[in-house]
């Protein structure tokens, strides 16, 4: 079954989506270069067209995983930004109460299972969410993102195996940005097209440009629907690249200049979806203005309630260990 | 003596061993392109070419790769980026080369090092701030090292890369910016020999890799109050020197065990009882424990500040012992 095409409607509202990772990430690096966000802080500046047109297909009940780099999988999800915000200034309006931080954002209200400190952590999350799904019939799908570096894992391989023997509603989805940290991908894997081990496990793989937000939103529609008709698990990858370094402060001797303009120069995928939209009669220079203003007051008032919101206080720190006061 | 950060000493003594030892490899990933999460294997590869390897993300192959190659002959270093990843190699590192020798019948020698960055820094939250040391403690056929200054990690990494059995090489985040005065001749530390790194005939804190710094500045604090207290570094875990530690304990009969790992069940735990166990005559007071909250660590600083613990819970529990 083809997938429908995306609505004016809809390609607005992934077009702001993805402005609104990339200014929120832009926010969230100068207040960690000012001190106020501390911690590890990784990006997905460059890969926005990856989750937010797959999580176009998702509803609020079927779930995602994330990873490391996970604001951007949060707000594809949906997730709100001062709450996010919150957290990196480790807050008690924060997710997780300031108790998380940047690498383990989670919102269980719209499905979003958590970013993960572990590389390769949400494969079984993932895994189970879909066991979850099935056993109940309830027709949701899991997304489980992950990295190039993380399909070098086990868990990559316990998971999609049982995944794909028990036809669980899962897609995996490999973000392909060809490095692991500081490794290029070529140097650890023989294989780099990660959809080619698809066959080990007797499930579809489906490779995809990543840049090209359009191209994802049809392999992902096809893969979910796929999941949602109880055929099981595809393991979908999409060739992308991050702009920015693996963390903030990253110098990044392991790549050129050159290479990084090459892409973010040509191949952004916010450009990408706003030629493709201005083409189509859907965007015009002043809707454009104007969703990056709406974006932007967002970020703001998001800093605004952060800053504005306590740090938790010490009787926090005994809270959450278990479902029960230990005190 | 020219001074040196814990990062250069454990830099220098894989240098030098690789120099004398040509079995000697390293393992880990990032370990070329950035010298590893805290650039210790920096240069390596220009100096030593072929002897590091840049791995996938894959701990247990890793660790388990480490192993294979040391029951045949080679000498592996393997990093792994933080101790928390360790977890993701429990099976190769408990059920395999913690038995191999005992379980074949004493038939191979192990000489595998894992060097493993640990503890609270620059708030990394739960996933990257752990303390696993009784993990592997409580594992016969492990060898725990946990150095807490320049000197003694380049000793004790000489040792490590010098013995026939495994090795869990703890390096603490915060230590490896930390100086001391280091040798350029080469040396190294027995493992077994705990170390009096301050003298004092009141109470005695055993202390544990980032809190000897903290042991040692809780000594300077109740110094004036007239509380003189000795300091015993304990620098390998497995095998535990007991002989210094209870000698120490039998001269001040007052103990402090100290570590940052969650106190439940930690280090601390194990060598407190030891204390009991076999010092009770000596003792004027009950041992007391000082080491982190049991909680996952939190991110917030207002949280993670809560959890590590301070030189002030140091002199605060020596004026109880003491008073
Ligand atoms: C089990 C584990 N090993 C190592 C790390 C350290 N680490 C964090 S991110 C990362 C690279 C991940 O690469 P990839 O999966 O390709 O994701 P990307 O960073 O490219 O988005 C590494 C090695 C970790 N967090 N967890």
């Amino acid at each position: 079954m083809p997938v429908e095409a995306p609505s004016a409607e809809k390609l607005l509202d992934m077009y702001a989506r993805m402005w609104r990772i990339r200014l929120f990430e832009e926010q969230a690096e100068y207040q960690s270069s000012q001190g106020k966000v501390m911690g590890a802080l990784h990006t997905y500046i460059g890969e926005e067209g990856v989750a937010v047109p797959a999580c176009a297909h998702l509803q609020d009940t079927d779930y995602i995983t994330s990873t490391h780099r996970g604001h951007g999988h949060c707000i594809a999800k949906g997730a709100d930004i001062s709450r996010m915000m919150a957290e990196l200034f480790g807050r008690s309006t924060g997710y997780c109460k300031g108790k998380g931080g940047s690498m383990h954002i989670a919102d269980f209200q719209v499905g979003m299972l958590g970013a993960n400190g572990i590389v390769a952590g949400g494969f079984g999350i993932a895994t189970g969410a879909g066991l979850a799904a099935q056993l109940r019939g309830s027709g949701q799908v899991a997304v489980c993102f992950f990295g190039d570096g993380a399909a070098n894992r086990g868990p990559f391989h316990e998971n999609i195996n049982i995944g794909a023997v028990w036809k669980l509603p899962v897609v995996y989805v490999c973000e392909n940005n060809q490095f692991a940290q500081w490794t290029p991908q070529k140097d650890v894997t023989l294989v780099t097209d990660i959809a080619n081990m698809s066959p080990a496990y007797g499930i579809p793989g489906v490779q995809v440009d990543g840049m090209d937000p359009l191209a994802v939103y049809e392999a992902a529609g096809e893969a979910i629907a796929r999941a949602r008709r109880g055929e099981g698990p595809t393991l979908l990858e999409c060739k992308t690249y991050r702009f920015h370094g693996h963390n903030f402060g990253d110098p990044q001797q392991y790549r050129t200049r050159e290479e990084i303009a090459e892409w973010s120069d040509n191949r952004d995928p916010i450009k990408q979806l706003a030629a493709h939209m201005r083409d189509a009669g859907i965007l015009s220079d002043e809707q454009d203005a104007d969703i990056q203003n709406t974006v932007q007051e967002e970020i703001t008032a998001a800093v605004r309630f952060a800053e504005s919101s306590p740090y938790p206080t010490p009787d926090e720190l005994y809270k959450d260990v278990y479902s029960y006061d230990i005190g | 003596m020219p001074k040196k950060s814990m990062r250069d000493a454990l830099r220098e003594a894989l240098h030098e061993e690789m120099e004398r030892d040509d079995s000697i490899i390293v393992l880990g990933e990032d370990v070329i392109t950035h010298g590893g999460p805290y650039a210790v294997t920096r240069g390596i590869d220009e100096k030593f070419p072929g002897r590091i390897r840049q791995t996938p993300i894959s701990e247990a192959g890793i660790v388990g790769t480490a192993l294979g190659a040391a029951l045949c002959g080679m000498r592996p270093v393997a990093e792994v980026m933080y101790v928390d990843f360790a977890t993701c190699a429990m099976d190769e590192v408990v059920n395999q080369m913690a038995k191999v020798r005992y379980m074949f019948g004493g038939q191979t020698d192990v000489p595998v090092v894992l060097r493993l960055p640990s503890g609270s820094a620059r708030l990394l939250a739960a996933q990257h701030s752990q303390c696993l040391e009784a993990w592997f403690l409580h594992v016969p056929g492990l060898q725990v090292v946990v150095p807490s200054t320049a000197y003694d990690a380049k000793g004790l990494l000489k040792t490590a890369l010098r013995g026939k059995d495994p090795v869990l090489f703890m390096e603490y985040k915060r230590l490896y910016t930390n100086e001391c005065e280091v040798p350029d001749e080469d040396y190294a530390i027995p493992f077994g020999q705990a170390d009096v790194k301050r003298e004092g005939r009141d109470v005695t804190i055993v202390a544990t890799g980032p809190m000897v710094p903290k042991a040692l500045e809780a000594a300077d604090l109740l110094s004036p109050e007239g509380i003189e207290v000795e300091v015993v570094d304990t620098r390998t875990l497995v095998p535990f020197d007991k002989a210094t530690v209870f000698a120490s304990v039998g001269k001040t009969n007052r103990a402090i065990v100290t570590d940052e790992e969650v106190k439940r069940g930690g280090t601390s735990a194990e060598i407190a009882s030891l204390i009991a166990e076999e010092c009770f005559d000596a003792l004027d007071a009950p041992v007391k424990r000082v080491a982190a909250a049991e909680v996952p660590m939190p991110f917030s600083p207002e949280l993670e500040k809560l959890v590590v613990p301070k030189t002030e819970h140091l002199v605060a529990a020596a004026r109880e012992l003491v008073g």
